[in-house]
């Protein structure tokens, strides 16, 4: 092969990227950019028009420029030129240029688009991949627009050159997948999954992808390509390698196309035809065999290339779960792999047994490892690795080896990476939770939690614990004596104080018989904790100090002064204040009965998903610990929260009884809340709220990223993420979930997240500075917040919310700024739509439709028939009608395809029950129908009634609050 | 889907992105993921996860070469996609060194271009690959024969 010149030639570039290589400071390299950045704006407006090469060598700079990091605000319009130059170098680069700086919205994009169009039509094979790669590079809507009826035509013509095929193929699956609805396979399907067969091994390979791609959204259509992928493969895996001429790589024979392939059957399940099956069988198995061969060559390409393939048919025999004899196989592969002199191949097998543990069939299998694995934990070098092997002990664990699991893991925390703890703690909780025999082991476990990672178990955990131990009344003895003794330690770690006062407050009495814990020395032990503990413990300190008041009279009067004393009833915290003064009222006032009734033992807590699977779920994402793990954990281990024991407590009491205090008296009105409730949950899971504050709340359906979001909305911005400055996009966004980004642009970000219960909400607004400068004078029309946001900095503002009454425009917010200088202002609509004080209401048909049809009054309906935005899938649609909060009501509609709601909308003024019906009408991928029926809807008029607390009473009426951007 | 970038000790020399991302947020995440892979010691695994995406990266003498692809993709492949364009570039350069990526960045793209489309693979052929850039490179002799001797002169 001719070694065909390098530098093409452009000397002038190579001297200038020289002379920037020869800079000897920041400042000096600025310097030559901007005298070059002067050449070049000089040259490209001088009068002398420029020759094809020089304009060539000057849009290669500034892209070498550009490529430097600094910005380019010129030289579009010459590279554009470029793309129409008839010399194949002038135009690659002009296109190069064009992928690398041209951002969708540019106003050039058509003139880019006639000139693709120009060479898509051209039948110059190379300037037709040229086009085909531009337009895979930008991916714009507008591109699609342009080009996504071409590029399948181009894709399946007979007489299309290879790797004009490739090109469209990986082209056309780009645009795919930014704008899916553009691209309509329809006609082409079978001709698509026909290339499968061709001769080209790498046309099979470019279109293997897209043909992935589609089979993931339209299986039914695309399952055609089972068959024709299996005897492809088939092919492959008995093949001599010589066969595959360049696509054998390092002896393995086209490893890329092998795993695409198995990546494709993936997306199916096992395939019905035996003829087929058994050949894909016997394709696992020979690949499972050769793994066993000794290899052949030493390169490290070759056992990578090998084991990827191992690797990605390991998968698919997970995905099938249904060959036990492979599964086993699997396993054992894996095993050996786990002592592997290669890091990378141990890491793996850590990675892929993890999946290996939920089945079934080889569930067994991967615990015969389980000494390999701890053995990793302790000694691996990589904490990456380490990481792998706790997945996969939290994986194999069950009732046989949960002792010894959670007793290393306990020890690894000891000294484990800090970027890993919290996840590890509640690995460790979950466990504890899951798999506790006797009580005793659970307490001791999560005490240890405390002691050993107390800054990483987050409320989650602690308040887990107590749950537990007021439901099960065999452990709260023991619970009682091992806290007094926990709290013992001179220094112990603040979560253990929460957990000792609750405890202590609740159960102190059951230790209380031996004078070592008496209730002064129980007291007086907290209290020698009071002084170092932050305000929300203090808070619980208190709390627990009046329920000893009820729980030993005999410590009335040291509790009474204690509460009496100017650092409590004078503090300057006024919910300490509030606290203290109320309970030495309380104390002082209330007759013993009277005391006794308000102070009560905790009812049990409903029987739910525990909080903290929830909150694992959250941080690893969908699909990290299965759904119904906990509840296999309770089959296994025995009620644990013991509900089940006791049928007594209807499951309303301990939702609102159980986090507070009644005060009866009725200067003291509201209610005080003990311990404090989370400020917000963010988890998709309603249910995952320990304190049963929103049991009834409507299931978010934000996606699951949404809860990191929140957590910072900066690095996390997800797919969710509205666009740049729409804000009524943004605002419909939250129509149907609760949390995400409101609003951005180049300056600010606003994140939102937000909780509703009955008719009140909160909501916690984070203004984002994504500038490096600060903003002065920022104001917000809600209420004072500091007026210097620095740059890069975040602030805060938490607003309530109440419903008065029905309303349908949403609150508008103004915030202004001055940034540089520019005052900038802006106006938002603040995501709050009727919808959110929904509460599900569940109902049988009969009575659905008997209240249908007393809402037939045309000021009770409201209907609305509107296209589909997106494609009608069942699952989305189901979401986003929980995310609307209402109750989805399944099999009360005699048409399947219907969906039926129903909810009642809390106002302060009024309960508005409200029943919806979505007909789809998939064909014309319309929503036939959307009437919402309601009782009694009236109109008034808006008033906010103070600054903090946003009060919402705004018009109108029954009218439709969903619409079809939202579905 | 994946971003194929690669980096020497602190240094970008090339980047490909293959999902539309804001200017901004590409600098801010090549920083993060550039602290990452280099403070990795030499024995460690060659994959980490990162955000919510796998990084695989190797590295070759001067260079890091790292690929952020997703959670279902295969990292051993990944690893072997990352020596095929190594292979292709030394192919193309003969014996490739860090200078070559720098003097000549435009081939380096366009080379990674033929490679990779949308973060897929387009050919896995080494011929294949290598061929289209060759034919373009013997327009280019044939457009610009006259000025490139006089270049090649002024070089010398």
């Amino acid at each position: 092969m001719p070694a065909v010149s390098k530098g093409d030639g452009m000397r002038g570039l190579a001297v200038f990227i020289s002379d920037i290589r020869n800079c000897k400071s920041k400042e000096a390299e600025i310097k030559r950019i901007n005298k070059e950045l002067a050449n070049i704006r000089s040259k490209f407006k001088g009068d002398k028009a420029l020759d094809g090469y020089s304009k060539k060598k000057y849009v290669c700079k500034l892209l070498f420029i550009f490529l430097l990091g600094h910005d380019i605000d010129f030289g579009h319009m010459e590279a554009v030129n470029l793309l129409s130059s008839n010399k194949y170098t002038e135009k690659q680069i002009g296109y190069l240029f064009i992928s690398v700086l041209v951002n969708s919205n540019s106003e050039l994009i058509r003139l880019i688009n006639n000139a693709i169009k120009n060479d898509l039509s051209s039948r110059n094979p190379t300037f037709m991949c040229l086009a085909l790669h531009c337009i895979a590079n930008v991916g714009s809507r507008e591109m699609a627009e342009a080009f996504a009826g071409e590029i399948p035509r181009i894709l399946v013509a007979g007489d299309t050159m290879d790797s004009v095929k490739q090109s469209a193929a990986l082209c056309l699956l780009r645009l795919y997948r930014t704008s899916p609805d553009l691209v309509l396979m329809g006609e082409w399907t079978s001709r698509v999954v026909h290339l499968l067969n061709d001769q080209h091994m790498g046309v099979v390979t470019a279109a293997i992808s897209l043909i992935t791609c589609l089979s993931q959204k339209n299986p039914e259509e695309f399952k055609t390509c089972v068959s024709l992928a299996v005897s492809r493969l088939s092919r492959i895996v008995s093949s001599a390698s010589t066969d595959l001429q360049d696509y054998t790589y390092y002896f393995v024979p086209a490893p890329w196309l092998s795993c695409k392939l198995l990546r494709l059957l993936q997306c199916y399940p096992p395939p019905e035809d035996g003829a087929v099956k058994g050949r894909l069988v016997e394709c696992l198995e020979t690949i499972l065999n050769k793994a066993q061969e000794p290899p052949k060559s030493k390169k490290v390409q070759h056992s990578n290339a090998k084991n990827a393939i191992l690797f990605e048919a390991i998968a698919l025999i997970i995905h099938y779960d249904s060959e036990p004899n492979l599964l086993v196989r699997a396993c054992n592969q894996l095993g050996q792999f786990l002592q592997h002199r290669e890091t990378n191949l141990r890491y793996l097998a850590l990675e892929s047994m993890c999946t290996l543990a939920s089945s079934e069939f080889s569930h067994e299998a991967v615990k015969t490892h389980i000494e390999t694995v701890i053995n990793a934990l302790k000694t691996e070098r990589d904490v990456s690795v380490r990481q792998r092997a706790a997945d996969l002990l939290y994986a194999m664990c069950d009732r046989s080896n949960a002792k010894q699991i959670v007793a290393e893991m306990l020890s690894y925390l000891e000294t484990a990476d800090y970027s890993i703890r919290e996840e590890m703690v509640l690995k460790v909780a979950i466990l504890a939770e899951k798999y506790a025999v006797d009580y005793s082991w659970y307490v001791d476990t999560i005490l240890n939690l405390i002691r050993i990672a107390g800054d990483y178990v987050s409320e989650e955990v602690w308040y887990r614990v107590i749950q537990i131990v007021i439901n099960r009344d065999d452990v709260q003895g023991y619970a009682a004596k091992t806290v007094f003794e926990a709290l013992q330690a001179p220094a112990c770690h603040e979560n253990m104080v929460k957990v000792g006062g609750y405890i202590l407050g609740e159960f102190g009495n059951l230790i209380a018989g031996d004078p070592r814990s008496s209730p002064l020395v129980q007291f007086n032990l907290l209290h020698s904790k009071f002084h170092l503990c932050s305000v929300p413990t203090r808070a619980l300190l208190l709390s627990a100090y009046i329920k000893f008041i009820n729980l030993f009279p005999e410590t009335k009067p040291t509790i009474q002064e204690v509460l009496r004393c100017d650092s409590q009833i004078r503090n300057s915290d006024v919910e300490l204040q509030q606290r203290a003064v109320e309970y030495l009222k309380l104390s002082s006032i209330a007759s013993t009965d009277v005391l006794a009734t308000v102070l009560e033992e905790m009812p049990p807590f409903p029987e739910r998903e525990s909080s903290i699977l929830a909150k694992l779920k959250k941080k690893k994402g969908p699909g990290a610990v299965s759904g119904n793990e906990l509840e296999e954990g309770k089959r296994e281990g025995g009620e644990l929260n013991g509900a089940g024991e006791r049928p007594g407590d209807s499951s309303a009491i301990g939702a609102s009884n159980a986090v507070r205090l009644h005060i009866p008296t009725h200067s003291l009105n509201y209610d005080i809340i003990y311990p404090p409730p989370p400020l917000f949950q963010s988890t998709p899971s309603p249910s995952a709220d320990l304190l049963g504050l929103r049991s009834a709340a409507p299931v978010s359906a934000a996606p699951p990223s949404a809860g990191s979001l929140l957590v910072d909305v900066f690095s996390e911005a997800g797919p969710a993420a509205p666009a740049a400055g729409a804000n009524d996009d943004g605002f419909l966004r939250f129509v149907c979930k609760n949390n995400g980004v409101l609003f951005e642009n180049q300056l600010l970000q606003i994140g939102v997240k937000s909780e509703y219960r009955q008719n009140l909400g909160r909501m916690y607004l984070f203004y984002g500075n994504k500038t490096s400068v600060q903003f002065v004078n920022f104001t917000t029309t809600l209420k004072p917040v500091d007026p210097l946001v620095e740059g890069g900095a975040q602030v805060q503002q938490v607003i309530n919310i109440e419903c008065l009454t029905v309303f349908s425009d949403a609150p508008l917010l103004n915030i202004k700024f001055r940034y540089g200088g520019a005052l900038q202002n802006l106006t938002l609509k603040l995501p709050v739509a009727i919808n959110k004080f929904f509460q599900p209401t569940e109902m049988s048909s009969h009575d659905f439709f008997q209240r249908w049809k007393q809402l037939s009054q045309p000021q009770q309906e409201a209907q609305k028939i509107f296209k589909a935005n997106h494609a009608m899938d069942t699952e989305v649609l189901k979401a986003k009608l929980l995310g609307l909060g209402t109750a989805l009501l399944e099999k009360v509609d005699p048409n399947p395809d219907n969906f039926v709601c129903a909810g009642v909308i809390q106002t302060k003024a009024q309960q508005v029950g409200c029943l919806l019906r979505l007909e789809p009408n998939a064909q014309a991928q319309v929503h036939t129908h959307f009437p919402v029926r309601a009782l009694g809807l009236e109109s008034r008029p808006l008033g906010v009634s103070s600054v903090t607390t946003l009060s919402l009473c705004v018009s109108v009426v029954h009218h439709s609050f969903i619409c079809n951007k939202c579905l | 889907m994946k971003n194929g970038v690669c980096s020497r000790q602190g240094k970008l020399r090339l980047q490909k992105w293959y999902t539309a991302t804001a200017e901004r947020d590409k600098k801010k995440m090549v920083r993060e993921l550039m602290q990452v892979v280099l403070a990795r010691k030499p024995k460690m695994c060659s994959f980490l996860e990162w955000r919510d995406l796998k990084i695989v990266y190797k590295r070759y003498a001067s260079l890091y070469f790292c690929c952020a692809v997703e959670e279902q993709d295969n990292e051993l492949i990944t690893l072997e996609v990352i020596h095929r364009f190594v292979e292709l570039l030394d192919k193309y350069f003969g014996s490739v060194c860090e200078l070559d990526i720098i003097f000549n960045f435009e081939k380096a793209y366009f080379i990674l271009d033929e490679f990779l489309m949308g973060g897929e693979i387009q050919d896995t052929s080494k011929k294949g690959v290598l061929k289209a850039i060759e034919q373009a490179d013997l327009l280019q002799e044939e457009d610009e024969s006259p000025r490139s001797v006089l270049e090649e002169m002024g070089l010398a």
